[in-house]
């Protein structure tokens, strides 16, 4: 969250180490393409399993984000009254991580439907673990969709309480749904991809891991400057600065 | 005046006005009806009543929910006409017992559906519960509050939304599902008598314990937002 460093540069450029953490995450995200390609060929599936590759990396990292996002609410609430620009600041990192997780979430449930239909023939099933993704899904399409609506003075404030109660609804979700599932024992679904994996698919797990995490975090990055750069337009157009630009161009 | 007595004063101005028009009674006693009898022709459950003990829980429990979105939009928009809101805003009165008044009213115009919606569909599923029915006291009423207290509190989060009426039930239902769940298959529980519904009871308890706190603490912010 350093605002100055970044959304002070008038022409607009990146500081040196946003390029070289843009190459950085490009080479390791290439490594991890690479080992996920040629790890070897699973038992069962052959090839198809290698989609589990970018399941697990996004399925995993989307429950770090809400919270992200839930901090990023509580820091915004506190600096509301006290200091309006860095309450901007955590207002647009707590968008930018809601999206994100909307995003990895996304991802992990294509590419495990992906999966679901290789493994077992169906595109989805009920069990736990998809159900949870799906709920995670839900929430912060929710928290998306509410930012579209709410009236533009109180976009900030009242997306901050929903990031609150998301956040504390995420783990009573994960238990419940966890509950439900092993109280009425759907046909044997489960197993998949959690009951182990080969130690020759170790190095493609972990780069693959390490990459999406960079990815996700170069994504966030990205989309936290683009809501600054546009707090501070509209901040400008509203002080009078800019003249009479059209609204929809913010 | 203490905190227990100004929500007594809202409770009472609340129910009163809800007695005087019984407009979200009515609306919601009538639509949870018509639930009844849309998913009755979907389901045919007296010739199936194995079925119809399976799934007549979570019936009951969706048309609840529906049921009381239709009202709670509708409990906040009556202290928008004269500016009745931005009163409250004013008063030096505690904002979360105003909250907490709304809430309590909700949850007993609620709780007056589902007595009478019971017994209907007791009656139109020919039910038997196979569980322990006494036990249905905890449940509904713990469920209808999680509903309604957190239905309350993002009707009056999207009271100056665009379209509040869409907007309601896209935030509160991702948000209850945890108690949605916990409530529809504590009631399975109780009507089918295949497991004992204590677990769900546990989780209903935490969730209320949980949001209510977090909804007291939150409603201030929410009233000034502005």
């Amino acid at each position: 969250m350093n605002a100055s460093s970044t959304n002070a540069r008038p022409n607009g450029s990146l500081p040196v180490w946003a390029y070289l953490y843009i190459a950085a995450t490009l080479a390791v995200m290439a490594i991890g393409f690479d080992k996920a390609m040629t790890a070897p060929t699973e038992a069962t599936m052959g090839n198809l399993y290698r989609v589990f590759f970018y399941h697990l990396p996004h399925a995993i990292l989307s429950f770090i984000p809400p919270y992200l996002n839930c901090i990023a609410s509580l820091l915004y609430l506190y600096w509301r009254s006290r200091n309006i620009e860095r309450a901007q600041a955590a207002d647009a990192f707590a968008l930018a991580s809601a999206e994100i997780t909307v995003l990895y979430a996304s991802i992990g449930l294509a590419t495990g439907s992906l999966w679901g239909r290789a493994a077992w023939g169906i595109w989805w099933a009920w069990d736990a673990r998809m159900t949870t993704y799906l709920l995670l899904w839900l929430l912060y399409v929710s928290y998306v969709l509410l930012r579209r609506f709410a009236a533009p003075g109180q976009t900030a404030i009242i997306s901050a309480v929903l990031g609150i109660f998301a956040a504390v609804d995420v783990p009573i979700c994960y238990m419940s749904i966890h509950w439900w599932r092993t109280q009425h024992p759907a046909p044997v679904f489960g197993g998949g991809a959690d009951s182990g994996i080969d130690p020759s698919m170790y190095p493609a797990v972990l780069w693959n891991m390490l990459a999406w995490a960079m990815w996700g975090g170069l994504v966030l990055g990205i989309r936290y400057v683009i809501e600054r750069r546009r707090q501070q337009k509209a901040a400008a157009i509203a002080l009078g600065f800019l003249g009479n630009e059209p609204q929809e161009a913010l | 005046m203490s905190y227990a007595s100004i929500v007594w004063g809202h409770l009472r101005k609340d129910l009163r006005l809800e007695l005087r028009t019984k407009d979200s009674i009515n609306g919601m006693l009538f639509f949870s009806l018509l639930v009844v009898v849309v998913f009755a022709l979907a389901f045919d459950p007296t010739s199936f009543p194995t079925i119809a003990r399976q799934i007549s829980g979570g019936l009951m429990c969706v048309a609840v929910l529906f049921a009381s979105m239709t009202a709670l939009n509708q409990s906040w928009a009556r202290e928008l006409n004269n500016h009745v809101l931005d009163a409250h805003r004013l008063s030096p009165s505690p904002a979360s017992a105003l909250f907490v008044g709304k809430a309590i009213a909700n949850f007993l115009s609620v709780m007056v559906v589902e007595l009478v919606l019971a017994p209907v569909f007791i009656i139109f599923y020919n039910l038997h519960p196979l569980g322990d029915s006494w036990k249905l006291l905890l449940i509904l009423p713990l469920g209808t509050w999680s509903l309604v207290v957190n239905g309350t509190f993002f009707a009056a989060l999207s009271l100056r939304t665009r379209n509040r009426e869409t907007l309601l039930p896209l935030v509160l239902l991702p948000i209850t599902m945890p108690s949605l769940l916990a409530m529809i298959q504590a009631t399975t529980a109780v009507l089918t008598g295949d497991f004992e519904p204590t677990l769900w009871l546990k989780v209903l308890v935490a969730y209320v314990v949980v949001f209510t706190t977090i909804c007291v603490l939150l409603f201030e912010t929410i009233l000034n937002a502005d």
